[in-house]
């Protein structure tokens, strides 16, 4: 594939060398094959660009009206000879790229666990993933490391050649989650979940950053993504481990409050459901998780399968686990109205900044009458 | 390249043109007037762009329809005898409208108009009927606020309604313009666009009664 | 109690509404309020308003329309690209710890600003006055299918400008990126006025955009002259025709996207929000059905003025008609199958995203074939390079490169590491730039000497087009550059220093694009004074073959004085080719419509209740709304909408012609 990109970038090698792309030479192996693809991608489509541009300068030359020798056919106009190449020329290179789009798009699905570790390295038996659940917070990044119950803000660090399966979702506007040296981005949503799969190859501090606009913090919600040898993340997990502070519940709340160019953070200890809680909208005490208010719903209501499924989520003590997370109140629908109308749920509260947003979200929802 | 002289006449040119001239005929002496034609085929065209809005308005509608966010269900909240007389009182005055274009077409000003009201008093009742199950419904506490399956019913029903408003605003203008005028070229072409714009309202409301309301009620 | 009245008053609005604290913001103010005293001075002192208002603002004909239309493009123009120079100037400096000049809040309303304007206010506007100005020429009819409708829809394209300027002096616009994405641009992240100036802009100008979209296509069904088949008409209008579908069938689902936000914003509705159900996904796939016609709706008239050009400066009939035009509608149909390309990364499935990716790229094949079409066009023919000619060759090695970027970010795994970032910018620059822009410029050359009678000055068009063609690449490739360094778009300050430089080149782009519309605006005024060297006075300076070039430059109010009738789809270039000889008797009188200043009223209150939706002055709201509907009723009671010509008139006209045209000046 080094190939490839020697070729491709020959013209311009001399302009840009001293410059990194690294989108073109990452560090870890599905960035590495993305990156493969815009390069043969691009030399494909250059089998027909580069003639259709010599071929525009060269009949703008010779045809120029000055040039007299040029022949001359002011009533010609077709030819179904060369109709015939015109479409079939772009429609080849279009099946071929066509071909090669869905054969990648499904090996280099984010959500597809990988099937190597790197183009000479297949995934060892029975490895399992590094499991990171990332929050894109208003204007910072949380990572939280369940497997060792530990989290850090705008810091994340991987072994070298481990599987890292990530579960991202953000806590209220949109971001994307992008490592360009790691893998493509994905985009991190509010009260939704999306899945990264990747592998970092080479030890190295990478850049990490949102790449989509989410508000007045956007330009510095950076962090560093760092690939490190098994010992290095040895030590790096113990000593996020030995920083103490813990997040909890009211940590995230406080935490998630707007800043800007926030430093790192390191937690010790984290509440393993605090990712769910997030996802789900219900972090903040006395406010009904979407899922389980998803689960009324798809059965029906409260007045129908829904009471047995609120029942169901009473005595589970919650999906997502918090013991006073519950759809409290929420017997008869009579009741479920009365709850919105006395809760202010009918009158929409007037213009609230962002910050304040969350305590207003906090009576709308339903289950806190 | 060179198409004859005669097949351009049979469609187009004037009868004061030669019919085998050489050269061929490049312009014709009389005009050619469009108008109404281009507002039948204008007035449609814009009626396929508001049919767009209901289209994601239902799309809309099937997105979200299931989203009670724990509260009322379609089930729970439709009335549906209610709905059966208000699709009634719609259907009813579209055929009314029906006879009044039919008189249009015979020249009777008068009957023209009494079907016109009568059209209108039953669009009337369409949106009174309309208007109570709204109110009933924000008053037991399932308003557009409450879900997003709500929102999206009121927004759905209530552009439909919006429609009917100024559906019955421009029958009360028309009326007066056919009292004025009679049914003068220009009033009759006003009429044809009402009809067809009441009808097109009607064709909605079927869709948003089958797939709101009977659909709800089954779901 | 004061206050309870001051709120019912002027609803969200006081005096902190206004940025007097911001310098900038302050100098513009009065270098706008300046040159609007003087203006207005101006017009009072020659007493020029009542000609105005008689001849221009209240006309019915379409040509004035569409001047009016691309004066207000070229105006806006000014405006987003102040905008575009001022994120070069922020982005060229805000490294090594510089905060550069904007603070978040000014840089993020600047770049929402620009992508909303040069979309909304600049590119839709040129181009439909283009299509306003030529197709009802092109197709020999005397008018639009309904002018008062496109007098109307014209106002309120200056509406939803209007507004969209008062942002700048009253309050702020929208800080979310110009497609406005909830949840950023629910009530809880965006509770100020800035997402209500954009939804309110917009829907004021989208219901011009429909109307215009209706008239058109009715104007070019209906309208034509006899013996024009549909495969007889000029490309341009075929090209116009589609658009005007598009505009049709996605215009309307941007109208209601835009209302479901409004509710969610006035109302308290769930449609986009995260809770209650609500669904901000739904807003990102309806705003992009819209969205991806939209781009279909700029490029595909652009294309026809290629088409034109090539064949009119090759002085060859144009290679593949037929292909064109079925190319054309494959592109209209295909563009609107395609819109989940632009959020791959929003997490759908694998076989989801590949559908979308190879839908796009088939729409390249047609695109191909047109580009080839216009090769064999050049191919043994002899071509002229004046401006319309240099702008297409241009477009022609441009565009490509912008298409072969566009397929490559149409593969989902390739768009993962591309998306949002500036490769991404620049491919959408270089399509828009170099197939839009490059194509309204090829046409306004082209055109301009039908619509004044003369052309404009050559030099002072050569150095623009040199300064935009040189200035976009100098502006645009670093951009390519640094999408694959792994930069994203719409960052205010850089760590990496490494960067600068790349960014430095850019801004310097921009300088240079800064002096092709100096360079344009001096060969307008350039042009204007030696009008009498650069005078035509055939009507048909470009050895034209289509239509509008059988009649005078500028065309009469009635364009043709007899109908024309078609035989080619060439047909100008058939008429002379075949003895036509002007008809200079018979003349009949001529009914055509009559002026109203029923539209530029409607959408001036259209405006004022805009205004007051975004500031919540409830009262005035109802007081707008209420004279919206007694106007726009009243105005369906007057029946005297027409007029006739005199038949001396005509005479008069067309025997000043023939003067003008056996050269006795």
């Amino acid at each position: 594939m080094s190939r490839y990109r020697a070729i491709a970038l020959l013209p311009v090698m001399a302009a840009l060398s001293g410059c990194n792309l690294v989108v073109l030479n990452p560090a870890g192996d599905v960035a590495s094959q993305q990156g493969d693809l815009v390069v043969i991608s691009t030399l494909l489509m250059l089998l027909i660009i580069v003639p259709v541009m010599a071929l525009t300068v060269l009949f703008a030359w010779r045809y120029r009206q000055s040039n007299n020798t040029a022949r001359y056919e002011p009533d010609w106009d077709h030819s179904t000879q060369l109709e015939l190449v015109i479409w079939a020329a772009p429609l080849l290179i279009i099946i071929c790229l066509g071909a090669i789009t869905w054969v990648t798009t499904h090996k280099l699905d984010p959500y597809r666990p990988l099937d190597r570790i790197a183009s000479d390295k297949p995934l060892p038996a029975g490895a399992k993933p590094l499991e990171v659940q990332v929050v894109a917070l208003d204007w910072k990044w949380l990572f939280v490391y369940p497997e060792y119950g530990i989290a850090s803000v705008n810091e994340m660090a991987a072994p070298v050649d481990r599987q890292i399966r990530f579960s991202l979702t953000a806590s209220s506007v949109m971001n994307a989650f992008y490592v360009p040296a790691l893998a493509g981005m994905i985009y991190t949503m509010p009260g939704m979940e999306t899945k990264l799969h990747a592998v970092i190859n080479e030890p190295g501090t990478y850049k990490g950053f949102s790449s989509n606009y989410s508000g007045a913090g956007f330009s510095h919600m950076r962090f560093n993504f760092l690939g490190l040898s098994n010992q290095d993340f040895d030590g790096w997990v113990s000593k996020v481990k030995s920083s103490g502070g813990s997040l909890d519940r009211n940590a995230y709340l406080t935490l998630e409050k707007p800043s800007e160019a926030v430093p790192v953070q390191h937690y010790g200890t984290v509440d393993p459901k605090l990712f769910n809680a997030v996802v789900n909208l219900c972090v903040r005490p006395g406010t009904m998780c979407m899922s389980d208010m998803a689960a009324i719903d798809r059965a029906g209501g409260l007045n129908a399968g829904g009471k047995a499924a609120a029942d169901a989520i009473l005595r589970a003590n919650t999906l997502a686990g918090f013991p006073d997370t519950q759809p409290t109140g929420l017997c008869t629908v009579a009741e479920a109205v009365d709850a919105a109308a006395n809760s202010g749920a009918v009158q929409r509260p007037t213009v609230t900044p962002i910050s304040a947003s969350a305590v207003q979200a906090g009576p709308q929802r339903l289950a806190n009458p | 390249m060179t198409t004859t002289v005669e097949a351009m006449h049979g469609s187009h040119a004037g009868h004061d043109t030669p019919r085998d001239a050489t050269p061929p005929v490049f312009y014709v002496r009389d005009e050619h007037a469009h108008e109404a034609a281009s507002t039948a085929l204008g007035f449609w065209i814009y009626l396929m762009s508001d049919c767009l809005i209901f289209a994601v308005l239902f799309a809309t509608y099937g997105v979200l329809g299931a989203s009670y966010a724990g509260g009322p269900t379609a089930k729970e909240l439709f009335d549906l005898p209610l709905v059966a007389l208000n699709t009634s009182m719609l259907l009813l005055s579209s055929i009314t409208y029906g006879f009044a274009m039919l008189a249009m077409e015979k020249g009777r000003t008068a009957q023209t108009q009494g079907w016109l009201a009568i059209t209108l008093l039953f669009g009337l009742a369409f949106l009174g009927i309309e208007l109570y199950e709204f109110a009933h419904l924000i008053h037991e506490g399932a308003g557009p606020w409450r879900s997003a399956f709500l929102s999206a019913f009121f927004t759905l029903v209530g552009t439909h309604g919006l429609h009917v408003t100024f559906g019955s605003v421009w029958l009360v203008t028309l009326m007066v313009q056919v009292a004025r005028r009679g049914l003068i070229p220009a009033n009759r072409r006003r009429l044809m666009c009402l009809s067809m714009f009441w009808h097109f309202l009607d064709v909605i409301w079927i869709g948003v009664f089958t797939y709101v309301y009977l659909m709800g009620a089954l779901r | 109690m004061l206050e309870t009245l001051t709120t019912f008053l002027f609803g969200r609005l006081s005096l902190e509404s206004f940025p007097y604290h911001e310098p900038i913001v302050v100098a513009t103010f009065f270098a706008v309020l300046l040159g609007g005293i003087a203006l207005v001075a101006a017009l009072s002192y020659f007493k020029l308003w009542g000609y105005l208002w008689t001849e221009w603002f209240t006309t019915v004909d379409h040509k004035r329309i569409g001047i009016m239309y691309m004066i207000l493009g070229l105006i806006m123009l000014l405006r987003g690209f102040a905008d575009a120079i001022m994120m070069r100037a922020q982005q060229a400096i805000a490294f090594n710890g510089s905060e550069g000049y904007l603070n978040s809040h000014h840089f993020d309303q600047v770049f929402t600003a620009h992508g909303v304007i040069m979309i909304f206010f600049v590119a839709m506007p040129l181009v439909t006055g283009l299509m306003n100005y030529v197709v009802p020429l092109q197709i020999g009819a005397r008018d639009v299918s309904f002018p008062f409708l496109n007098n109307f829809s014209f106002w309120m394209t200056v509406g939803g400008a209007v507004l969209i300027m008062a942002s700048l002096f009253v309050g702020e616009f929208a800080r979310t990126g110009w497609l406005a994405y909830p949840p950023l641009s629910g009530l809880e992240a965006s509770p100020d006025v800035g997402v209500d100036y954009y939804i309110w802009a917009l829907q004021v100008a989208g219901v011009g955009t429909t109307l215009s979209g209706i008239n058109l296509i009715c104007t070019i069904i209906k309208m034509r002259a006899p013996g024009m088949t549909m495969m007889k008409m000029p490309v341009f209008t075929w090209t116009s025709l589609c658009t005007n579908v598009l505009i049709v069938a996605s215009f309307p689902i941007l109208t209601a996207v835009l209302v479901l936000l409004s509710l969610d914003r006035y109302v308290g509705t769930h449609f986009f929000t995260s809770d209650m159900g609500g669904n901000p996904m739904m807003y990102v796939n309806l705003i992009w059905i819209w969205g991806h016609p939209e781009v279909y709706i700029l490029i595909l008239p652009c294309f026809g003025i290629f088409s034109e050009v090539t064949s009119t400066f090759t002085g060859k009939k144009l290679f593949g008609y037929t292909s064109m035009v079925y190319a054309t509608v494959v592109i209209t149909i295909l563009s609107y199958l395609v819109w989940l390309h632009h959020f791959f990364t929003m997490g759908s499935g694998a076989s989801v995203n590949s559908f979308f990716g190879i839908t796009t790229m088939i729409i390249s094949i047609p695109t191909g074939a047109k580009i080839f079409n216009w090769l064999f066009t050049m191919y043994r023919g002899r071509i002229r390079f004046e401006l319309p000619m240099m702008w297409t060759i241009a477009f022609m090695l441009t565009f490509v490169i912008g298409g072969m970027t566009g397929v490559l970010l149409a593969v989902p795994p390739a768009d993962f590491v591309l998306h949002n970032s500036l490769f991404l910018i620049a491919h959408f620059h270089n399509v828009i730039i170099g197939g839009v822009l490059f194509g309204l410029f090829a046409g306004i050359y082209y055109w301009w000497p039908k619509a004044f009678g003369f052309r404009l000055d050559p030099f002072w068009g050569k150095m623009s087009f040199w300064f935009w063609v040189i200035g976009f690449y100098f502006a645009f490739m670093p951009l390519y550059v640094l999408g694959l360094m792994g930069v994203t778009r719409r960052l205010r300050v850089f760590e990496d220093p490494s960067l600068q430089i790349w960014f430095q080149i850019a801004a310097f782009g921009a300088v240079l694009i800064a002096l092709g519309i100096g360079s344009f605006l001096i060969q307008i005024a350039v042009s204007v004074l030696k009008r009498n060297q650069l005078v035509d006075v055939t009507g048909d300076p470009w050895e034209g073959r289509t239509l509008e070039w059988a009649t005078s430059s500028p065309p009469p109010g009635y364009n043709f004085a007899f109908t024309p009738v078609i035989h080619d789809n060439d047909a100008w270039w058939d008429m002379k080719k075949r003895g036509y000889a002007r008809p200079l008797e018979g003349f009949r009188p001529i009914h055509m419509p009559s002026n109203t200043g029923a539209g530029i009223i409607l959408a001036g209150i259209s405006t004022v209740l805009g205004f007051a939706m975004i500031w919540h002055i409830w009262w005035l709201a109802a007081v707008s709304f209420i004279g919206l509907l007694v106007v726009a009723i009243g105005h369906t009671f007057n029946y005297n909408r027409d007029f006739h010509i005199p038949v001396d008139e005509v005479v008069r006209t067309e025997s000043e012609r023939t003067r003008l045209l056996s050269g006795q000046v």
